[in-house]
């Protein structure tokens, strides 16, 4: 892999097969629906107030640590509430409700969908990294990919240690969506922060090698039933597009060169940006039961 | 388990003296990550003595631990009294809070912000807004306050939602004129909330009364003291006096 990684991408290039093959749109479905998904997600926050005064109705009231959906269904990050749980505070019940609704949504939809779909600092470290293969600038060292979930043993260690929520002074997810919502800009240095490390310092190295939240979502959707797979591996040309667009690429080699097609790995976010650049069209989306089926199928035809 | 991770060491070639070393590189590292986010959360832990925390809420330690900073009691608020603190701001980021100079939290007999609170955090016992201790008023000022003039000022007290109760006027001898009366604001701590409305209102540039929170404003006896509760105490002295 590593001798293969070192050829540097050129940009120019980049992803041109995946667009001349499949139109400009195929080859970039899932980034827009993904953009999309994100800035509705917020937008539901941000417009909710005046369809509230409009219509009487809340969509969504409060932030990603915690909120109100219809103005009745709680739903709450489950790291923020695990932190709360640690200090030895005991909650209300809707929070540790809205986190088991939340825990349970993305055990079903893959954890690190929320990365990708939902997290807004996702843009923050997509836009260095876009920026990074724009500019050529080179590989850096990389830090250890575990290096998260030390950071996440930090986050529920220190509340129980101290007795504050630690980690939700500089969390950088809320810290964005109450900049947006409740106009807090002055904590968007820490945004900053990541870009640069990001952009100059080590490659993905937020979302990638140390966010505690991501971490957690990998640990809730080891169990998910959605799964990119690589489904027809055998076509793949080793174009490497891929590698170049994949937050996470260690997850992919498994599944193009291993045993089974099914990207298992719980780092992987789920963004489907595999699927957009692949001229062959060799991955897609699938869930657990068709890949037995599929495997089931390539058993019964040898 | 134990075999799936000797075969993935094994396949890395990582030895007792790697992972011990990798082990202690790790717990270093994350503790001194760990001391630098507590320094950071600590240090702007300092409450802004004039930022006072929504109707309900926990001992400021309680409230820290248990706070998401979700700004639903925010949202909650009918008067948009209630702000998150910003980073650099005189409250740790994200939490409730007003500054009753600016606009002083209006008592909503149903505190729509304590049913709003998913963590508890604004403690959901509270049910009487009257019972609120936000803070306490204080008279921080009397030489400039009008009241201590000889002047009829006393808008802090008109505008009291507990008048009468929660601030008085206290009838005293003007010296320096000689034949009139003072009417000085006395706040009666048992009583006041906290919401800020005298402060708010207090025609003075600077407010001559402030609301501060609870630990700031009030004087604490110690625990072994035997005056606690003059009153009881004095009794039981003197029967018990009498009893010897």
């Amino acid at each position: 892999m590593s001798q293969t990684l070192k050829q540097k991408p050129t940009t120019h290039g980049f992803a041109k097969a995946a667009i001349k093959e499949l139109g400009w749109w195929r080859a970039h479905k899932f980034l827009f629906l993904r953009r999309l998904c994100q800035v509705c997600v917020f937008a539901l926050f941000a417009i909710s107030p005046f369809i509230a005064t409009w219509a009487g109705v809340w969509l969504l009231k409060g932030n990603l640590s915690a909120s109100e959906l219809f103005g009745v269904v709680p739903l709450s990050d489950p790291l923020a509430s695990l932190q709360v749980l640690m200090t030895g505070h005991l909650p209300e019940l809707s929070l540790l409700l809205g986190a088991v609704i939340i825990a349970l949504l993305y055990a079903v939809l893959g954890g690190r969908v929320f990365c990708s779909w939902v997290c807004p600092v996702n843009m923050v470290t997509d836009l260095a990294s876009w920026l990074r293969r724009k500019m050529n600038l080179p590989r850096t060292t990389e830090m250890p990919r575990n290096l998260r979930y030390y950071l996440l043993a930090l986050v529920l260690i220190l509340p129980v240690l101290t007795g504050l929520t630690v980690w939700e002074w500089v969390n950088p997810v809320p810290v964005l969506y109450r900049a947006a919502l409740f106009g807090a800009g002055s904590g968007l240095w820490i945004l900053a922060a990541i870009f640069l490390l990001d952009m100059f310092i080590s490659e993905r190295a937020w979302c990638g090698h140390l966010c505690p939240t991501g971490a957690l979502f990998g640990l809730i959707g080891k169990v998910s039933p959605v799964k990119v797979s690589a489904v027809n591996a055998k076509d793949c040309d080793n174009c490497m597009d891929c590698f170049v667009i994949c937050p996470e690429r260690q997850v992919l080699k498994p599944a193009l060169k291993g045993k089974q097609p099914m990207i298992t790995d719980s780092d992987c976010t789920q963004c489907g940006r595999c699927i957009d650049v692949c001229a062959q069209r060799v991955f897609q989306f699938q869930n657990r039961k068709n890949q037995n089926r599929i495997a089931l199928k390539a058993e019964n035809n040898q | 388990m134990s075999t799936v991770n000797q075969s993935k060491f094994a396949a890395k070639g990582v030895n007792r003296r790697q992972f011990l070393a990798t082990s202690a590189k790790a717990t270093c590292a994350m503790g001194l990550l760990g001391m630098g986010l507590t320094a950071v959360a600590k240090q702007s832990s300092q409450l802004d003595p004039l930022a006072i925390r929504p109707p309900g809420a926990l001992s400021e330690d309680d409230f820290l631990s248990a706070c998401v900073r979700c700004g639903l009691c925010v949202e909650a608020c009918p008067y948009d009294t209630l702000k998150l603190a910003r980073w650099f701001e005189g409250a740790p980021t994200g939490t409730p809070y007003f500054t009753a100079r600016n606009t002083p939290c209006e008592m909503c007999e149903d505190i729509p912000c304590v049913k709003a609170c998913p963590s508890g955090s604004l403690n959901h016992e509270l049910t009487d807004i009257d019972d609120s201790k936000m803070g306490i008023a204080v008279l921080t000022d009397e030489k400039n306050c009008l009241n201590f003039k000889g002047l009829r000022c006393d808008v802090c007290y008109r505008v009291c939602p507990l008048i009468d109760d929660a601030i008085t006027l206290e009838m005293q001898h003007n010296a320096r004129s000689g034949h009139h009366a003072m009417f000085l604001p006395k706040v009666n701590s048992d009583s006041c909330t906290g919401c800020g409305k005298c402060e708010h209102v207090c025609v003075l540039e600077e407010p001559a009364i402030k609301v501060l929170p609870t630990h700031i404003a009030l004087g604490k006896t110690a625990s072994h003291d035997t005056y606690i509760n003059t009153e009881e105490t004095t009794l039981e002295m003197l029967n018990k006096g009498l009893e010897l």
